[in-house]
């Protein structure tokens, strides 16, 4: 895996004395879609975190040859790791416009444009000037992607996409994400839905208690009933 | 009537003075969770180096100088202060500051003495600029006024049309996303924290005169300045404006009644001489209890609404 963008060896993680990672280790390579999966409490949104550093982390992250295992999020930000938060985190007081521009920023990922953002969801185009919080829960899911692309990100790491919205609308994000990933960009996708995660990713992660208790080809884990019986299934 | 229009306009002048400290003290708390103890203090600060720096030169300098030697100083606090405290937790930012209150407020001491100091209203000003119904009304006055509203105006500019203001204004929300789309929150805090300190010094540089500059000035505002942050909602700017302005006003006018609080309920149709178990709270006179005014309301608002007038977050 020396052609790894994003190379995590032993990722501890805490919240306050609570350890949530313990040891993860994983690989993510240009232009790849690899989901982590896994049930809630598994440590899959916190593996997230901490590589953007969120969270009180140790062990080793490297992205594009850059170690930033101890940098700060916005210096990995602008290293190019961009990140669309589970709870979306939109700024639900300024315009929908506002809240695209503050992801402004140039980036390895390219030159996604507040008109690109529109031309992939011109819904936001529509509700420019009106206040972030009155979108629906679709709309914002699309803004906040939309507003992580417009840092030009060459990594996108997506937590829950899907969470939440109506089928419709998850439909039309997973549309955004392939045409993100035709783009060039690559992403880690923290995914609920099953058929959309192995549909769309050519790697998956499937991570239990904390740790990676599965890696491999969605193929692979469609013939491994015991990991998807222990660690997946309800 | 004529007393009336002194009273809203005095009233006036001291509001638009809270809120140029309780403007910079709801955006440290809003986006950096920290109850800023010492903000008070850097209003104090801020009078005290402007009546060296105008008896050494003169107000004009002082007026520019001072807030920026106070801004400076609040730019070192955090960065060399509470950004080190700050993965201690709330608990000991809070002492942090509450401590550092106290150092600020022993170090004038040390410096100014304990006593007023004679820092007075440059004599360019000093003259009654109109009168109402035969009271002068000082020019000085005025021009506090003046330049209250000037940084109003420069704060509201800055909040709505600049790009570090749409930082700012989302960082109230979610700072941690912010930094997550490749913004430098720390300096921002840094930046925002060393702008209210550079409020509150202006503050004091236009006030400390036309009040009075004395060690205990700090504790005596600081109180009011947390009821209006409180009240106005943590982190709204238009939440501070609204509630500087209704204290001010209520705080000069109760300031301003010379009355028995059963006399002034009976001018509004309410006669209460009956209720002789509270005769000893019916013979207060309102002036008398105007210092509790401010809490009295702050209790009211928060009653009905935990979030103040305009906050968007009760944590």
């Amino acid at each position: 895996m020396s052609a790894a963008m994003l190379s995590v060896r032993g990722l501890d993680a805490w919240y306050g004395k609570s350890q949530v990672l313990r040891g993860v280790d994983l690989d993510v390579a240009p232009g790849e879609i690899v989901a982590l999966l896994g049930r809630n409490g598994a440590g899959r949104s916190t593996t997230l975190k901490a590589i953007m550093g969120a969270v009180q982390r140790s062990g080793q992250v490297h992205f594009a040859g850059r170690d930033i295992s101890a940098a700060l999020p916005h210096d990995i930000a602008r290293a190019g790791i961009g990140y669309v938060a589970e709870d979306r985190a939109i700024f639900p007081d300024l315009t929908t416009y506002q809240n695209l521009i503050l992801g402004e920023k140039r980036g390895p990922g390219g030159s996604f444009t507040l008109d690109d953002a529109y031309a992939l969801f011109p819904r936001l185009r529509e509700r420019a000037g009106a206040p972030a919080g009155a979108l629906s829960g679709g709309e914002q899911q699309m803004l906040t992607i939309c507003r992580t692309l417009m840092g030009n990100p060459s990594l996108v790491m997506i937590d829950e996409p899907t969470e939440g919205l109506a089928p419709m609308m998850v439909q039309a994000v997973r549309d955004l994400l392939e045409r993100v990933a035709a783009r060039g960009t690559t992403i880690l996708l923290v995914e609920q839905k099953l058929a959309i995660a192995l549909a769309i990713s050519r790697r998956v992660y499937v991570m239990g208690r904390g740790r990676v208790v599965f890696e491999g080809t969605p193929a692979d884990l469609a013939a491994d009933g015991a990991t998807r019986r222990e660690w997946l299934e309800v | 009537m004529d007393q009336l229009l002194l009273i809203l306009l005095n009233g006036l002048v001291y509001g638009l003075l809270l809120f140029m400290l309780s403007s910079g003290l709801t955006l440290i708390v809003g986006m950096m969770g920290v109850l800023n103890f010492a903000h008070a203090s850097f209003y104090m600060l801020g009078a005290y180096v402007a009546f060296s720096i105008s008896t050494l030169m003169n107000f004009w300098v002082a007026l520019i100088v001072a807030p920026l030697v106070v801004g400076a100083l609040g730019a070192l606090v955090e960065q060399y202060g509470l950004r080190a405290v700050h993965k201690h937790g709330h608990l000991a930012e809070l002492l942090f500051t509450f401590g550092l209150a106290m150092i600020i407020g022993e170090v004038i001491q040390l410096i100014w003495g304990r006593w007023p100091v004679a820092y007075r209203v440059p004599e360019s000003l000093d003259f009654p600029l109109f009168s109402i119904g035969g009271t002068a009304y000082p020019a000085y006055r005025m021009f506090m006024m003046g330049v209250s509203l000037f940084m109003f105006v420069v704060l509201y500019a800055t909040l709505a049309r600049t790009r570090l203001g749409l930082v700012v204004r989302a960082a109230l929300t979610h700072p941690d996303m912010v930094a997550m789309l490749g913004h430098n929150v720390p300096r921002v805090f840094t930046m925002v924290f060393a702008g209210g300190c550079a409020l509150a010094g202006l503050a004091g540089v236009i006030a400390g005169n036309a009040y009075q500059t004395d060690p205990g000035m700090a504790l005596a505002l600081g109180a009011i300045v947390f009821a209006v942050v409180v009240m106005g909602g943590l982190g709204s700017i238009s939440g501070a404006l609204i509630a500087s302005l209704i204290i001010g006003l209520v705080q000069t006018v109760s300031i301003g009644l010379d009355m028995k609080l059963s006399t002034a309920l009976g001018r509004i149709g309410l006669h209460v001489d009956g209720i002789t178990a509270l005769s000893d709270v019916w013979d207060i006179s309102i002036n008398r209890a105007a210092p509790v005014v401010p809490f009295l309301l702050l209790v009211i608002i928060l009653a009905i609404n935990p979030r103040g007038l305009a906050g968007s977050r009760s944590s």
